[in-house]
């Protein structure tokens, strides 16, 4: 509780109702009689989660967060008004200040990666046509330059669609995880379930708890989001922990750039997520299911939304999931536009209405997650790897790929690529092979970053790398969210160095010394390669070490532990700070 | 302080404020801590963080009430109302600990059938609160396995403070929320030394360490420690004071750092009758509006910047107070004045030193016996009872409760009490209810707190809902002439939605500004001596010549 | 922190001790501690800027990280509980290196000039706040001055979280300021900015009293810096209890010149934990006549 003190600024009567419509008819205060006001602490901390939602409405109303809008939701909510505020501004999409033109659209266009070569001249015809920009980090469709994201203001979202058949492996037999893409239709429980849909959740459910572990556990499983941890440890850890509320969210705040198969996973095959989820619910015994969704991904939030409202219609959510005699349910949250929220206990604290930022691990998700309860978080990939695991066994799983690397991995190829887009190959694949299967570089190959802004460079010498997780480990590099973006040799390293650079100056959250300051640092520091290069003397060199050594040692999230890294491959390879 | 002590024995709260961060259920009731003990009420709120549920039972709406899980706006004086209902119901719904009512109290039948016509419909009628809310609260304390209840001038400001915080022990009786760690009664202190000022004897009837007057035991003792005849007639409050000066049995006063003239609740009445003195003595550090009147004026240093000694606080917690400062001009320690006074009179004490005091006290208060001046000084305080110099201190009261024997004592006592209302009925003439409080940033008449520039004051006003306000044609802001059957008053009134329909509420800091204190009224407790600040019938005129819209 | 409350607390559990290494010496400590309190019970001397006692852990800073065997990232020694076992490094080249940039980070973009231990630190560790080119981002916000008590001068914050916790959740529970923005643009503020008279302030200096480098400042001392009139080092500190309710919070009166310029409370003292409200932090100014004023803008 606070001592609330409001301004005099009042909501408009739509954006009241918008707001209403999303907090539904609880409220933190309720005057039950001219005498008798019911409130308290307990209360308002049961409903602060609804912050973001109501902040999202009010948003979409007003096309800024006014000052009497956030009144109203602070008023319902009964959270401080510095709080709210503190929420709001730390969101890409959430404006806190009037800017001409803010109740109209705004077209985001994607400045990173493979975007940013042509942003400029998309940014100038969306300007020529009178409309607003706002430069954007990368928006998830890499694969499809450039990126644009419609963000409306009093008015929808809106995002391209892809073609149904939108893999280039479309049809392949091999593909494990993206089988049914381009396949099923999206928005059919009919037709997932014709083309094998539910039937891992009735194996699982047959199977029980402690067989499901059992086989995730042996078949290897790791987790695709970027830390590669066991997903069969995770789950029975939640299983374990004591506490009789318990969460499963997916991760798909998916905002590392290069990435964007959580995406077309979402808008191709979103029933298969919600499946596994359910999965992991009757496994671990939680009841509550949240998918976290980028702000920037309107089809995939929709879709996604639709299979969950089929899904419990046809008592495959709800009470009585699948007969199971247990209760799960799954709640959709749209993030704001925030890379942090990613981070695992950055996501929660952002479900949880407060500001994106990381918390301190140990204590771990699984005993502390979501509302300080147990919870398994995953990425979506690690979820739809559960599907085939519980229907053909660890045994078969594991007849693909490596030892220490078992079953197949997504590639998010973009960039100097003849056929950018969405792959799926065993581990083991080596670098050059996944070229070569998306139409080999074009032009000649100067650089591949690998798993993102938070990966690192490698070049041709690395072609013949395996990429499975102990290969690229031992090679110092990783593979992070599958990203595999190709620079030939008329890219501008230092331009895209320096960008990955401003991308954590903007993106980190800004609690940590290391990472807040050290990544502004780095940045300037690469302006002033740009202006003043090509070379780097070597008391730059040195500084950069230092600050990246204490960065990756002290800050408090993998944020911050890895945004000196692609910067620091690029000099170390000499795709920057050389004299030629 | 005369409610507590006549049910158990000791008229100081039961428990330290730590206990509250570990408790399950609490009742606050006609207190708002919040503004009037903040620190206080950082203790509570980590025990609200810690999972706690609050009932906030007040007329107004407090911004402590605003933390409460419920909040009961009884009518203005029904407290007791309210206690006898949820005692009643307690015991209706059988949830009363019966075992320890057995052996810890005694009087059960009377309160039983004392309270048996306080139904929940009953309740609900006499306090405005419907029946549902007060049916939760009962529940909810009867079941907690530990809950505290605490109160403060909401309670003791009015006409039948005893009979208030009578009953509210009954129901810490009644449910056994005493005597152990986390449950308890807590009064809370409205200035830094009231319970120290009673610990030491500043009370009609007590000695230090609250012994009888009429005691022979405590007679004896401290007629051969003080090597004088003492009388063992007990004294009379300071309202009686004041009779007793209407009817010129008392001529003479000497005020010692009370602001009468300005805080009494009839203060027309109190001013009237210091002016009609033949000797009126003022000892404080401000010239007040009492010293004002007064034939002699001694200027006092800062008690707690410019002196040496103790002080007690609302956890009966003993603590040092020190010279920071040096004091202004002609100003000396309060101790040495009396010493000077003495010494003029005829009788020498020697050298006014705190410390050889407090070991005088120790030697007569068999409770801080073990509080050695080297021991406050070290400790952080300590709380009594602290008997001797090697117990600890006493974090809460009355553990015999749950003792096999009650370390020999009388079972506790319940109290039958039965509602009166507030002294002054409203009349048509007066239809509306006048309660006063406080303000976070101000401090009683506000001569001390005054002295800071707080940018969050906003001065005296009159609190009203806006519907009472609009049926007058009263604007927000607009200043309008207040009256009471004692006098009257202009004042901005100040529109507050959080306050219920018929209920206005004024703060009484600034004297100077509007005297409230001419309002309220001059109904007072007999056995307590505390006036009804909380209870007065107004009504509210726009002045003549505003313009009506 | 010193005990006040002697005796009967309900949750006597019986305190399991753990022992942990630091820098060779095996330590034990209750159960419960932190590593930090394992540095101090082994007489380590740790840097720390967003820990205090009376404060929540948020481990923002990362300044009083140490290297722990097993542990790929060096590890916040405030928030860290020790454990059976922990093998704890305390001074090795990897914590001095961390050490001694953050202390650089924060010395290239925040005026330092009255982080009187910080500037120890620096020295202590070789900080060189300069190495970071010519025009290093900084704050860059000019002093704030809203009313007669507080100043704000948050070119001086080190975004160390204190007064949020202390307005917010771990004491005053009135969440008037708020971190709001991103990043590096992440600033300490109210609502949309509003001055801090028109938010829910309610001036009892908690945040002011836990300011680790002065960007929160009583209008008291602003005044007297601004006259080159404020002396700490003859201060006389002296503690006694606060003259309004009955709560009985302790008071720090540091006085100057036979005027009181500050009052505090300390932090361990369990009725206050070290925070007070309007009344015990601005009501002493009765006491004496009013000194000297600068302007209310
Ligand atoms: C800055 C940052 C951003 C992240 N973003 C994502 C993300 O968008 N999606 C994701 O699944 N994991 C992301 N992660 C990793 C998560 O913290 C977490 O490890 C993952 O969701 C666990 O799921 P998994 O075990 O299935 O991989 C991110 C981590 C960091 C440090
Ligand atoms: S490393 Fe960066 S993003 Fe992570 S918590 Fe620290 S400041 Fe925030
Ligand atoms: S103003 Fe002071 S206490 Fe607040 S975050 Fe900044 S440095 Fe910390
Ligand atoms: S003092 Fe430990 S992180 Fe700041």
């Amino acid at each position: 509780m606070a001592d609330l003190k409001f301004t005099d600024d009042q909501a408009s009567a739509e954006e009241s109702a918008a707001i209403d419509a999303v907090i539904g008819d609880e409220r933190a205060t309720v005057h039950e009689h001219p005498r008798v006001i019911r409130g308290g602490t307990k209360r308002r901390h049961r409903m602060r989660h609804l912050l973001l939602p109501a902040l999202h409405a009010l948003q979409t109303e007003s096309g800024w967060i006014s000052p009497g809008g956030l009144n109203y939701i602070c008023e319902q909510l009964q959270v401080p008004p510095a709080e709210a505020f503190g929420v709001a501004s730390f969101y890409e999409l959430f404006k806190v200040d009037q800017a001409p033109g803010h109740d109209e659209a705004v077209t985001h266009v994607c400045v990173d990666g493979p975007c940013r070569a042509g942003s400029a001249q998309v940014i100038a015809g969306i300007k020529a046509g009178g409309g607003h920009v706002h430069e954007s980090p990368c928006l998830g469709q890499c694969e499809r330059p450039t990126a644009v994201f419609v963000q409306g203001r009093r008015g929808p979202n809106v995002v391209k669609a892809d073609a149904p058949n939108v893999l280039a492996q479309h049809g392949e037999p091999a593909l494990r995880l993206l089988h049914r893409v381009g396949v099923v239709d999206p928005e059919s429980l009919d037709s997932y379930r014709s083309h094998g849909g539910y039937a891992a959740l009735d194996a699982a459910i047959a199977a029980g708890p402690d067989a499901v572990i059992a086989s995730l556990t042996e078949s290897g499983l790791s987790g695709r989001g970027g830390a590669a941890f066991p997903t069969g440890i995770k789950w029975r850890g939640v299983r374990d922990a004591d506490g009789d509320t318990k969460h499963i969210v997916a991760n798909c705040d998916e905002s590392e750039p290069g990435t964007f198969k959580d995406r077309i996973v979402m808008e191709s095959d979103p029933f298969a997520l919600v499946e596994a989820m359910t999965i992991a619910a009757v496994t671990t015994g939680a009841e509550n299911g949240w998918i976290y969704v980028r702000g920037e991904y309107p089809l995939a939030t929709a879709r996604v939304q639709n299979a969950i409202d089929l899904a419990r219609s046809a008592g495959l959510l709800g009470d009585d999931v699948a007969h199971s005699g247990q209760r799960f349910d799954i709640e959709v949250r749209r993030g704001a536009g925030a890379y942090i929220c990613g981070e695992e206990t950055a996501l929660f604290n952002s479900l949880e209405g407060f500001r994106g930022e990381p918390r301190n691990k140990p204590p771990y998700p699984t005993t502390h997650g979501l509302f300080n309860q147990p919870t398994a978080i995953n990425n979506p990939e690690t979820l739809l790897n559960v599907l085939p695991i519980v229907l053909e066994g660890a045994a078969s799983y594991r007849s693909v790929g490596t030892e220490s690397s078992p079953g197949t991995r997504l590639f998010c190829l973009s960039g100097d690529v003849g056929n950018p887009g969405l792959y799926e190959f065993a581990f083991g694949v080596t670098l050059g092979e996944v070229l070569e299967r998306a139409g080999g570089v074009e032009g000649e190959l100067q650089a591949v970053l690998l798993g993102g802004a938070a990966g690192t460079f490698v070049d041709s010498t690395s072609l013949d790398m395996a990429l499975t997780l102990e290969d690229t480990r031992a090679a110092g590099t990783t593979l992070g969210s599958g990203v595999v973006m190709v620079f030939n040799q008329n890219a501008d390293m230092t331009d895209t160095c320096t960008r990955i650079a401003e991308f954590f100056r903007n993106e980190s959250c800004g609690q940590c010394v290391p990472c807040r300051v050290g990544a502004v640092r780095q940045h300037e520091m690469l302006v002033e390669l740009r202006t003043g290069g090509p070379a780097m003397p070597d008391d730059r060199r040195q500084l950069h070490d230092d600050m990246a050594r204490a960065m990756a040692d002290s800050s408090i999230c993998g944020l911050g532990h890895t945004a000196c890294s692609a910067v620091a491959s690029a000099l170390t390879l000499g795709l920057i700070g050389t004299s030629q | 302080m005369v409610g507590l002590a006549t049910v158990l024995g000791a008229g100081g709260g039961t428990s330290s404020y730590k206990e509250i961060e570990e408790t399950d259920v609490i009742l606050l009731w006609g207190s708002n801590a919040r503004e009037a003990h903040p620190i206080f009420f950082h203790h509570l709120l980590k025990g609200l963080d810690n999972g706690a549920t609050m009932y906030a039972v007040d007329p107004r709406r407090t911004s402590s009430a605003r933390f409460a899980d419920l909040w009961l706006g009884i009518e203005v004086g029904s407290d007791v109302a309210l206690a006898n209902t949820v005692a009643r119901e307690i015991i209706a719904a059988d949830l009363h600990d019966k075992a320890f009512v057995a052996h810890s109290t005694r009087n059960f039948a009377e309160l039983k059938a004392a309270v048996e016509p306080y139904t929940l419909e009953r309740g609900a009628e006499l306090t405005g609160v419907p029946a549902d809310a007060i049916r939760e609260m009962a529940h909810a304390y009867a079941t907690a396995e530990k809950a505290q209840i605490l109160w403060t001038l909401g309670i003791t400001e009015h006409h039948n403070a005893v009979d208030n915080v009578l009953a509210l022990c009954n129901l810490a009786l009644l449910t056994g929320h005493v005597g152990r760690w986390g449950s308890g009664l807590v009064p809370l202190r409205g200035q830094n030394n009231v319970q120290g000022g009673g610990d030491m004897g500043a009370l009609p009837d007590k000695f230090p360490g609250f012994q009888n007057v009429n005691d022979p035991d405590a007679i004896a003792k401290f007629e051969a420690a003080w090597g004088t005849k003492l009388n063992p007639e007990p004294g009379i409050h300071l309202t009686l004071m004041f009779e007793a000066m209407e009817r010129s049995e008392i001529k003479a006063v000497y005020v010692i750092g009370e602001n009468p003239a300005d805080s009494e609740a009839d203060i027309n009445h109190a001013r009237a009758m210091l002016a009609s003195l033949d000797l009126l003595v003022v000892q404080d550090i401000f010239l007040t509006r009492t010293a004002e009147m007064a034939d002699v004026v001694f200027p006092a240093s800062i008690a707690w910047a410019e002196s040496n000694g103790t002080v007690t606080s609302s956890e009966r917690r003993v603590q040092r107070v020190r010279a920071a400062v040096t004091p202004p001009g002609e100003a000396r320690d309060d101790i040495q004045i009396l010493f000077d006074l003495a010494a003029l009179m005829g009788v020498d004490w020697g050298q006014a030193n705190p410390e050889q005091l407090w070991d005088e006290l120790r030697s007569l208060s068999p409770m801080h016996a073990g509080m050695s001046w080297e021991r406050l000084e070290a400790a952080g305080g300590l709380q009594w009872p602290c008997p001797s110099l090697d117990h600890p201190g006493s974090p809460f009261l009355h553990a015999w409760l749950w003792a096999d024997d009650l370390d020999g004592r009388e079972p506790a006592p319940f109290s039958a009490v039965v509602h009166q209302g507030p002294k002054e009925e409203l009349t048509d003439e007066f239809p509306l209810r006048l309660t006063t409080g406080r303000a976070l940033d101000s401090y009683n008449t506000g001569v001390q707190s005054g002295g800071f520039n707080s940018p969050i004051r906003y001065g005296d006003a009159l609190d009203m809902n806006p519907a009472d306000a609009r049926a007058l044609s009263i604007v927000d802001g607009e200043v309008v002439q207040v009256s009471s059957p004692r006098g009257s008053v202009e004042m901005a009134v100040r529109f507050q939605p959080d306050i219920p329909e018929g209920l206005t509420f004024t703060t009484f800091h600034f004297p100077e500004l509007v005297d409230a204190n001419v309002l309220t009224s001059d109904a007072w407790d007999k056995r307590s001596g505390t006036a009804e600040f909380k209870a007065a019938s107004i009504r509210v005129d726009r002045l003549v010549g505003a313009a009506h819209g | 922190m010193t005990a006040v409350y002697n005796n009967n607390t309900a949750d006597a559990s019986a305190e399991v001790a753990v022992t942990i290494s630091i820098d060779g010496a095996d330590v034990i400590v209750p159960e419960g501690a932190t590593v930090l309190d394992a540095c101090n019970a082994a007489g380590v001397d740790t840097p720390t800027l967003c820990y205090a006692e009376n404060l929540t852990a948020v481990n923002a800073c990362r300044l009083c990280v140490v290297e722990m065997d097993g542990s790929r990232t060096l590890i916040p020694s405030c928030s860290r509980p020790a454990e059976d076992g922990m093998v704890i490094k305390t001074d090795s080249e990897r914590v001095r290196h961390s050490r001694k940039m953050v202390l650089e980070f924060l010395g290239s973009g925040v005026d330092l000039s009255q982080a009187d231990e910080l500037g120890t630190w620096s020295e202590f560790y070789g900080a060189d706040a300069d190495r970071y080119g010519p025009a290093p981002a900084r704050i860059n916000e000019p002093v704030k001055i809203q009313d007669d008590l507080y100043i704000r001068d948050y070119d001086k914050c080190v975004l160390c979280y204190k007064c949020v916790e202390a307005c917010g959740d771990d004491a005053q529970h009135t969440f008037a300021i708020s971190v709001s923005g991103r990043g590096f643009d992440a600033r300490i503020s109210t609502e949309f900015d509003i001055t801090l008279p028109d938010s829910a302030c309610v001036y009892c200096g908690n945040c002011v009293a836990v300011c680790p480098t002065n960007a929160l400042q009583f209008k008291t001392e602003f005044d007297l810096r601004t006259v080159g009139e404020w002396r700490p080092e003859e201060h006389e500190v002296t503690t006694t209890v606060c003259s309004y309710c009955g709560v009985g919070c302790n008071l720090e009166m540091h006085v100057q010149d036979n005027t009181i310029v500050k009052v505090t409370s300390p932090n361990d003292h369990d009725v206050t934990s070290g925070h007070l409200c309007i009344k015990g932090r601005f009501g002493w100014q009765y006491v004496q006549p009013t000194i000297e004023r600068g302007p209310t803008t």
